[in-house]
């Protein structure tokens, strides 16, 4: 070996579950190294000054469902946490009118009013049943998934643990928990609302990041599991960070190198070594080995196991449903830097609107028509467009007077028909930035620089495969039991002392955390002998 | 009818909720926004600034002043330069705490002190024997608290001269071509400044500040927020951590400096003679050992918080807002051991703290102890762990 530096152990890959592996491996007393690729440490969380004084979130622009037990395990306070909430939720409509959502709840029942009255209390009764069902599978949510394969007795346990549970569920609860597992969000929100702009504003959150869209079956699990988050113990809210995601993951390898691991940075691994099905150490590209007994992968599914890993050393019915787990990328990113804020005309001289998610999906249908460009090969005539000007909120990220606007964007497949991302990646920003002036009249003049971020980019930078934010898609086969396969869906692999611990693994992507946390666990648990 | 404040015309037209409450007669914003939430993340993330006119201000003047000073205040002001000030407390002669307050000392013979009660009476009792003269100021002076990490550079563009003030540093100074004094303090536990301006010019010189910290994102915070902040910050507020001694009805009101926490004030007592009130008091109970209370943080895990709602079939949904309550404390054979006196969900910990009372032998940092809730109308404990205070203390409070 070239380098003998030996560690208790290695987690490949200084994204921020990577790097929440890291810091409860090295809270626990173990000697870690983190490997990162690239010259920074975030992996889709990250921070650029693309321009001196913009700060643009490259790729995840949110904290959305970040587990609160992270916050204080790893004292992230100390190390400079700072979430910021969100106050509004914006939608503007083709008409000109649009949907405002605010901190108070008498003032939002008089704006849902505005829409239907009868609305109001629609979804009043619309949110405490969808209180009721994350409140029912949260404990799953939060705990690591019994193995259903396994004839371990810990295992039999667990799965008797998880039926009594399941046993325990009121039916309208269990129904429910079932209709949006399985269903559309869009056939959910029916039940309960009348208002177009309304049930948009639920739809749209439910089509972040999938191939699927808002009539899709399916689509209502994807609602679900992004309204887990419980942003200062508020279901359902989400947060930006202070310096954008990239500042959360410099708190968080603050804080991991605080425990006392060591961050190697421009470090790309190549392989894992082995010997005798266990685990010696990795190599990177670049020739230089580190040695450890335990590895812990926080790649996406496709890396861990087809390519750090020798998958000739893995089952092959393993590698099969390995090969076959869906990536499918269909999100994109167009990251504005601003001279001043857009106007919208409706709420003219105001910028309260602006301290949330600005949410360009006017109606259901026309998020359905921007999917449906998508199962073709073709990417959305008219966006579906998650957007957010977190420089009003947080004046770090933009200089005085000026910002930064972050926009996600649906629906723009990893395969595109006919043609590359390379030849039509500034088209597809052209399409964005055309469906913000229409919303905005002087959003074009306001355009100092563009940022476009494809799926291809999204792969090429971060790793993720085919560019999916989620490190594989959310479908229900794709989750909990098997996730990312059937019996290895707690963190462990056939190789022993090599782990996974990335959002391909259960509960699975968003910036969240429970795969690092979830997965230390069960690393300490082994290393402490507890179980082979 | 009630007062308004010099800042009122402003602070009304800022107001999103006209949510006011009473402080000494003056109308005292509760939040100007629609949830206070975002008041307290301002603060937090960038600048807020808080309307404190209502605190009483005295001048005490007089070749006597240091001396006087060093009497009535239980901590030494001896070693306070001019351009210095310090928090400061009273006590009575049983050594109990009156009231807490700023000193500020422009002079030799020169002193302010600020206070949120009435005490003109008080220290012109006990001026008599001195030669020093108290004067109210209360009304001269309009102020303010600008707080957070921005705070520094808002009044930068105002007035350089305050770029080298240290923590608890003032200044005489200008904003507007208006003399203020403007000095390194405040109740948020971050980097923050107050600032005293002649009540006349209050207006144009808090629309200077507007001017200068909207690119900052400056935004007003209330009493809300400001509940939110000083707990995070682990400072006792009257009223909620303790009452003055001379208007507690039973002992049980009655709290000494070490019992508040706050015996770092009275560092170096048992080395000098210097006599204050209370000093006798303060010391026997340092010999005897007979604290009956020691101040300590609490934090109530999230999981723990949830469990305790989630499993009993409610939805664990945390309140950013200062309980108005004490909630009891209890070790694990369920005897009871203290109280909390602040208690309150942290949105940056995003965890439940408090600020709370135990018995001596309960408040080493870790120690477990159990915190009494109200579930499906049910007393419930909760687990709690004991901890130091403050919770919450970023570096550039003091750097």
């Amino acid at each position: 070996m070239s380098d003998l530096s030996s560690y208790d152990a290695i987690v490949i890959g200084g994204g921020h579950n990577g790097l929440t592996n890291a810091a409860y491996l090295a809270k626990a007393g173990k000697k870690v190294l983190v490997l990162e690729q690239r010259h920074l440490v975030g992996g889709a969380a990250i921070t650029e000054e693309l321009r001196p004084g913009y700060q643009f979130t490259t790729f995840s622009y949110a904290l959305s469902l970040l587990r609160p037990e992270i916050i204080q395990e790893l004292d992230l306070v100390r190390h400079g946490f700072m979430p910021l909430l969100m106050r509004s939720h914006f939608a503007p409509m083709e008409n000109g009118d649009y949907f405002l959502l605010g901190p108070d709840a008498g003032l939002n029942r008089r704006e849902i009013a505005r829409h239907s009255k009868a609305d109001v209390d629609g979804m009043e009764r619309f949110e405490h049943d969808t209180a009721r069902v994350r409140q029912f599978i949260r404990p799953l949510f939060d705990s690591i998934p019994p193995n259903l394969f396994s004839d371990d007795p810990a295992d039999a346990e667990k799965m008797a643990w998880l039926l009594k549970h399941l046993g325990t569920g009121d039916k309208k609860v269990i129904h429910d928990t079932v209709r949006l597992l399985t269903g559309s969000i869009s056939d959910f929100c029916d039940d309960y609302l009348e208002s177009d702009i309304i049930k948009a504003t639920i739809c749209s959150a439910a089509c972040v990041g999938i191939k699927l869209g808002p009539m899709s079956p399916g689509s209502g699990m994807n609602w679900l599991y992004l309204s887990m988050g419980e942003h200062d113990g508020v279901g359902g809210s989400w947060s930006f960070h202070k310096g954008g995601n990239g500042g959360f993951t410099q708190v968080l390898a603050r804080a991991a190198t605080a425990y006392g691991a060591e961050i190697r940075l421009d470090s790309h691994v190549d392989h894992l070594i082995t010997e005798k099905g266990e685990v010696k150490g990795v190599a990177l590209r670049d020739g230089t080995e580190f040695r450890a007994q335990t590895v812990v992968s926080s790649l996406d599914p496709r890396r861990t196991f087809l390519e750090i890993a020798d998958p000739r050393e893995l089952p092959a019915d393993l590698v099969e449903t390995i090969q076959r787990f869906r990536f499918q990328g269909v999100a994109s990113k167009v990251n504005f830097a601003l001279d001043g804020l857009p106007e919208y005309p409706a709420l003219s001289g105001r910028t309260d609107q602006y301290l949330g998610f600005i949410n360009i999906a006017p109606t259901v249908e026309y998020m359905e028509r921007a999917y449906d460009a998508a199962k073709y090969g073709g990417y959305s005539e008219h966006p579906y467009i998650d957007g957010c000007i977190q420089s009003l909120v947080d004046p770090d990220m933009a200089p005085p007077g000026k910002h930064v606007m972050s926009c996600f964007v649906m629906y723009t497949p990893y395969e595109l028909k006919g043609s590359t991302w390379q030849a039509e990646r500034e088209n597809m920003a052209d399409r964005v930035q055309a469906t913000l002036q229409g919303f905005f009249p002087n959003f074009n003049d306001l355009v100092l620089q563009r940022e476009v971020v494809s799926p291809d980019i999204i792969e090429a930078r971060t790793g993720l495969s085919e560019g999916n934010i989620y490190a594989g898609e959310f479908f229900p086969h794709q989750m909990y039991f098997f996730r990312p396969a059937p019996g290895y869906s707690d963190y462990r692999t056939p190789i022993r002392g090599y782990y996974q611990c990335g959002s391909g693994t259960h509960p699975g992507g968003c910036v969240i955390g429970a795969p690092g946390r979830l997965a230390s666990k069960e690393v300490l648990k082994d290393l402490s002998g507890a179980k082979p | 009818m009630m007062r308004t404040t010099p800042f009122h015309p402003r602070l009304a037209e800022l107001s999103q909720t006209q949510m006011w409450g009473n402080w000494s007669g003056y109308l005292s914003a509760v939040r100007y926004d629609l949830s206070s939430k975002h008041e307290y993340f301002g603060v937090r993330n960038a600048a807020g600034f808080f309307d404190t006119s209502p605190l009483h201000k005295y001048w005490i003047r007089g070749r006597d002043a240091e001396l006087f000073c060093s009497f009535v205040f239980a901590r030494d002001v001896r070693t306070l330069k001019p351009g210095r000030a310090q928090y400061t407390i009273w006590c009575d002669d049983a050594g109990f705490i009156m009231e807490d307050g700023v000193l500020f000392r422009f002079s030799a013979d020169e002193f302010m002190l600020t206070a949120a009660e009435p005490n003109f009476g008080f220290l012109t009792k006990l001026s008599s024997l001195y030669d020093v003269e108290i004067v109210d100021a209360t009304e001269d002076y309009a102020s303010l608290a600008l707080q957070g990490p921005r705070s520094r550079d808002i009044f930068e563009v105002l007035t350089p001269d305050i770029s080298v003030l240290r923590y608890f540093g003032f200044t005489e100074t200008k904003i507007a071509n208006t003399p203020v004094i403007i000095s390194r303090t405040g109740f948020s536990g971050d980097l923050g400044y107050e600032v005293m301006i002649p009540t006349a010019d209050a207006l144009r010189v808090l629309d200077a500040i507007l001017e200068a910290g909207h690119p900052h994102g400056i935004r007003p915070y209330g009493d809300e927020a400001l509940g939110m902040t000083r707990i995070e910050a682990g400072l006792p507020l009257i009223g909620v951590e303790f009452n003055s001694s001379r208007y507690a009805w039973t002992a049980e009101d009655r709290f000494t400096p070490d019992e508040l926490g706050l015996g770092w004030l009275l560092k170096g007592i048992e080395d000098d003679s210097r006599p204050f009130i209370g000093r006798e008091a303060i010391l026997r109970e340092r010999v005897d050992g007979s604290s009956r209370w020691r101040t300590v943080g609490i934090t109530v895990a999230w999981s723990d918080f949830y469990e305790l709602f989630e499993s009993r079939g409610h939805l664990a949904v945390p309140d950013e807002l200062p309980v108005a309550w004490e909630s009891m404390l209890y070790n694990a054979n369920g005897t009871r051991i203290g109280y909390a006196t602040s208690f309150m969900y942290s949105p940056i910990l995003q965890c439940h703290i408090g600020i709370a009372r135990v018995k001596p032998k309960y408040a080493e940092k870790g120690t477990d102890i159990y915190l009494e809730q109200t579930v499906n109308h049910e007393y419930i404990n909760v687990r709690a762990t004991v901890t130091t205070l403050p919770f919450y203390n970023p570096e550039r409070k003091t750097a």
